[in-house]
């Protein structure tokens, strides 16, 4: 046992230490407040502390628990809204009210709580870590598979169907030198390391998230990664909640590091009323929620997104498509700091410490495509994708914590301050942000949309790439001075960015945009200029301009669901007919 | 258990050393006596082995290492809080300085108070009219949000936080409501601007004023808007009462924090500003909110001059990150005097979609606030090319974008600080502008709307 000699903030320094070992979580003073073990000098060591280190002075015990900082995983994840070292704040506020005090200790899972496990597996199967030997029905959209955790192999010599807590054994397995292993629902692991996988794999489906400037200009991967940076007030939230909502994976891993509390309660109170629009369940159901909010303690902000991401890793194991949502990287990265500064680290850039890339890069680095571990023949197939966002000053991203992301995603949605001034949402800047994915997922447009869909994207691109120059044009010596074509080009841009890459997360029919629907929206856009282009000149372009099934185009993101096609295609034809009727005009006068 | 020591080592600007302590614990309060028989308070800031870190609240100045005694307290720094404080004005550190009685306390609160449980909270999402129709129309408050004014050195934020406080009212209801307001480190005559206001408009009794004013002791600052917050949480989750609480001006408390980071050697963060001000300034701004179960909220308007008008300086960008939303205020339109200078398009509230529409204000709110942004914006464009070359190479629609935007400014945003407008005028404000501009322009508004609220010209 080891004894306090110096309380600085979240750091703590106990001496005694020697059963201890690094990374170990001990418990601090007379509360037993949690903390994680950073350095170790001789027996001195170093302690992060995960709640508020008030009153605690030199003296006081610390103890080792003898074992890192671990999560429990098993049925009653989904639903749930944890803090950042995995404590169930549902089941705290019941015990401590509205403020969170300290030194409560309560087990993540519920351990009086029966679920109906239902076997898969048979006594005498010879099974290894991964193999799932039965089912619970966690939630409405969610079939827990139950895993024979890592480490056991064996033959099952008990399994039974029937309800259980997460400490109940459900089967027994044998192993290979005799000893038998008791399985019971709940695992443990420890958070810093990666879940073990059988091989990883290229991503190469998109994640659909009904966002049109994410999905057709700058698609992300399932399995990959992506970042939002962005000053403050240019939506990053949105996108994000946007993202939690809409995207077409089973469960959605969302880590509130350092953010506001009310944007926690607004997913609590929203997300149970939102409908998945593929499993028609609300959207909760599907959700874990870890909410590590910037006046909660500091220390375990650091840990939220390890908390996250291993609970992340779990649901992948079962061969789920999953998503980890971190919002904000950036917050976590001022923890780091802060925690290296109270240890009198040599720091790098702006006070970060050296290692802050390569503990970014860990951290992205554990999404993926995966086969999952399992002695199955045809592999089970999971998907873990995380997208991060980060929150530069003033959102100028040349500071470390955006240099350091953006050498590791793939994926990089600039969010751009004069587009959200303007309220132009989502305000994901189509000239600085990108996508790395195109090349693996073109195997799948090319089934599922057509040959014909990237190559629009890539015109739809160019067009908006053309504006940015014409306009240069046009601040110098006005508008009058461009030709009938360029005009429609800028006529087309605007379309695009009005009609098209805006999207209004506050009105239902506009707030997801199936991928049909969005290469259906870009054609007719795109329609249009291929239709006017040939026939534009001097005398005709203001009524081509003004054309009446414009009008309908601007609005025709929000055409109900179920009418859009027929709808889509009368506009189009309307267009050929009233374009064609202009420029015959044009030519008979 | 009270210990004494007279064994102060070293005293370096707020900081102090005590040696050969013993039981004393991180963030205890303590307290000086002088020989002169004075006391100042100070607490624990680091404890080593027998050494002691202190930071002092107070001047430094007269303490003698070898007379002068440290007692620790035992406890972190409290206030007394009682429904008696209303009305009553405090020093920084929470003593009554207006001549009246102490306060009784009916209990004491530590003033770091405690974070709120996110799974505890309630979404804010009641409208409060402001009156200022740049703030109901374009960037509407609601009860139990955070939004601050983002202001500059001689722009007038005390005349708008005054105007809101005087205003602020939540339609359909009578309301039990109180102000606490927090002076951190301004002029008398700032401070004296907000206490005359209150008094003409007999808010207060209803006040809870603590003021640490330009001469008081830099170090006090870090205490006086937590004692603030102490005593705005206690009637708000205790008393029921719904409490505006105003903090000006966030930037004098910041530099005291850097004050003694710098003191205490500590590796700086950006322009010598600890590295964990986002944190700091997190547990003040988080206890803003409401609270499942409690009849109260409070509602947080901190204050913050942005140094050279910079809003990517640390100060105003971290508090960005952790309020919900800003106002802005434009030097540009206060030259062009139109009060107050609130620039609406940089500005934002993020709790306005859900305190908006039908049943809150109107159903035509959130369409056509979209609508007046974009026009707005367009217009501002439309005056910068005319004023680059000329309003002949505007396009006819873009002439009408230029003559909006005058008229948003001036008509819209520059109501005055004694107009008080009922939502409905803004609305209609609204809808008076939007007719300049052609029907088709108007894409973010349902048809519906457009039949039913644009006023139809002859």
């Amino acid at each position: 046992m080891g004894k306090i000699v110096k309380v600085s903030g979240p750091l703590v320094v106990a001496e005694g230490l020697s059963d201890a070992g690094m990374a170990d979580v001990v418990l601090v003073g007379a509360e037993g407040l949690r903390g994680e073990i950073l350095t170790m000098t001789g027996d001195r060591a170093s302690i992060q502390v995960y709640e508020e280190t008030a009153g605690l002075g030199p003296g006081a015990e610390v103890t080792t628990t003898g074992s890192p900082l671990s999560v429990e995983l098993g049925p009653g994840l989904l639903e749930n809204i944890y803090d950042g070292i995995q404590r169930p704040l549902e089941e705290i506020r019941k015990l401590t009210g509205a403020t969170l005090t300290r030194g409560v200790n309560v087990p993540a899972l519920n351990r009086t709580k029966k679920w109906a496990f239902k076997a898969t597996a048979k006594a005498g199967e010879a099974v290894q870590a991964g193999d799932i030997i039965g089912t619970v029905q966690e939630t409405s959209a969610i079939e827990h598979r139950v895993m024979v955790p890592y480490g056991v192999a064996g033959t099952i010599a008990e399994i039974k169907s029937g309800d259980y807590t997460v400490e109940g054994v459900v089967a027994k397995i044998k192993t290979a030198s005799g000893e038998v292993s008791d399985i019971t629902l709940m695992q443990k692991w420890g958070v810093r390391k990666g879940r073990p996988y059988k091989k990883k794999n290229l991503p190469a489906t998109p994640l659909q998230s009904g966002q049109r400037v994410i999905d057709t200009l700058f698609p992300l991967a399932k399995g990959g990664t992506a970042a939002v940076p962005g000053p403050f007030g240019s939506g990053k939230t949105v996108v994000q909640h946007a993202l939690a909502k809409w995207s077409d994976v089973d469960v959605v891993v969302y880590i509130g590091c350092g953010e506001r509390g009310n944007e926690m309660t607004d997913v609590l109170t929203e997300f149970p009323e939102l409908t998945d629009p593929r499993s028609g369940e609300p959207l909760m159901k599907r959700t874990v929620l870890i909410a590590n909010t910037s006046d909660m303690p500091v220390a375990a902000r650091e840990a939220s997104i390890y908390t996250g991401i291993t609970i992340a890793e779990y649901y992948r194991d079962m061969g789920y498509d999953v998503a980890v949502i971190a919002d904000s990287t950036s917050r976590w990265a001022e923890a780091l700091r802060e925690m290296s500064g109270r240890l009198e680290e040599m720091p790098g850039e702006e006070g970060y410490p050296a290692y802050l890339s390569s503990r970014l890069a860990q951290f992205y680095e554990r999404a993926g495509a995966v086969d999952c571990l399992s002695s199955d023949k045809k592999p089970r197939k999971g998907t873990l994708t995380a997208i991060g966002a980060v929150s530069p000053q003033g959102g100028d991203t040349s500071e470390p914590v955006s240099q350091a992301t953006l050498r590791i995603v793939k994926v990089f949605w600039g969010l751009d301050a004069a587009l959200a001034r303007a309220r132009h949402f989502p305000a994901i800047n189509w000239s600085s942000s990108y996508s790395l994915y195109l090349d693996n997922l073109r195997p799948w447009y090319d089934k599922e949309l057509g040959e014909v869909f990237l190559k629009k994207r890539a015109k739809a691109v160019a067009i908006l790439q053309e504006e940015v120059g014409l306009l240069e044009i046009v601040k110098l010596v006005g508008q009058d001075s461009l030709s009938p074509a360029d005009r429609l080009t800028l006529e087309t841009a605007k379309m695009l960015r009005e009609d098209f890459l805006q999207q209004n997360a506050f009105v239902d029919i506009d707030s997801y945009s199936s991928y049909d629907r969005q290469h259906r929206l870009l054609t007719l856009i795109l329609r249009y200029d291929e239709l006017a282009r040939p026939v534009i000149n001097a005398r005709n372009q203001k009524e081509l301009f003004a054309l009446a099934s414009r009008a309908l185009i601007s609005r025709a993101k929000t055409v109900g669901a179920d009418t859009y096609v027929s709808a889509y295609d009368k506009i189009s034809d309307d267009l050929k007919s009233q374009i064609a009727a202009i420029a015959s005009g044009g030519e008979s006068e | 258990m009270i210990r004494e020591y007279k064994t102060i080592r070293e005293i370096a600007g707020p900081l102090m050393i005590v040696k050969g302590v013993e039981n004393v614990s991180y963030d205890e309060l303590a307290e000086i006596e002088l020989p002169s028989g004075e006391t100042r308070r100070c607490k624990v800031l680091e404890v080593n082995g027998s050494d002691a870190i202190v930071q002092l609240f107070e001047t430094s100045a007269g303490i003698n290492l070898a007379e002068s005694k440290v007692r620790f307290l035992g406890h972190g720094m409290q206030l007394g809080v009682s429904s008696d404080m209303l009305g009553r004005v405090f020093d920084g550190m929470g003593r009554p300085i207006d001549g009246g009685p102490e306060i009784l306390a009916e209990k004491w609160l530590d003033i770091n108070g405690l974070p709120m449980n996110p799974a505890a909270r309630n979404y804010p999402s009641e409208f409060i009219q402001t009156g200022i129709s740049a703030i109901d129309g374009l960037n509407t408050l609601v009860r139990g949000q955070k939004l601050p004014i983002f202001s500059g050195s001689g722009l007038p934020h005390a005349q708008l936080a005054a105007q809101i406080a005087r205003q602020a009212k939540v339609l359909g209801t009578a309301s039990n409501f109180a102000v606490c307001f927090a002076a951190v480190g301004i002029t008398f005559e700032e401070s004296e601007y907000f206490v005359q206001e209150f008094k003409r408009t007999g808010a207060i009794d209803r006040t809870v004023l603590f003021t640490n004013l330009a001469n008081d002791p830099a170090v006090e600052r870090i205490a006086t808007p937590r004692m603030c917050l102490t005593a705005a949480e206690y009637l708000a989750f205790e008393k029921g009462m719904h409490v505006l609480v105003i903090i000006t001006d966030i930037t004098n408390y910041a530099d005291a924090l850097r004050e003694v980071s710098a003191a205490r050697k500590e590796v700086p963060g950006r322009r010598g500003y600890p590295g964990y001000l986002y944190t700091d300034l997190a547990t003040m701004y988080e206890r803003a909110g409401r609270r499942k179960g409690a009849e109260g909220s409070i509602t947080m308007i901190p204050i913050l001059s942005m140094p050279e008008d910079d809003i990517t300086h640390p100060i105003p960008d971290l508090t960005g990150y952790i309020t919900e939303g800003q106002i802005i205020l434009s030097r540009e339109l206060y030259l062009k005097n139109i009060l107050p200078p609130v620039d609406v398009s940089s500005s934002l509230s993020r709790l306005k979609d859900k305190g908006i529409g039908e049943g809150k204000t109107r159903e035509d709110h959130s369409g056509t606030m979209n609508q007046l942004f974009a026009a707005y914006s367009a217009g501002k464009d439309a005056r910068e090319l005319s004023a680059i070359l000329g309003e002949s190479a505007l396009s006819d629609t873009d002439k009408l974008y230029a003559k909006f935007a005058e008229r948003f400014e001036t008509e819209y945003v520059g109501q005055g600080y004694e107009t008080n407008r009922p939502v409905e005028e803004t609305l209609a404000i609204g809808w008076e502008l939007l007719s300049l501009l052609p029907v088709t322009e108007l894409k973010r508004i349902k048809e519906e709307h457009i039949a039913k609220y644009l006023p139809h010209h002859s």
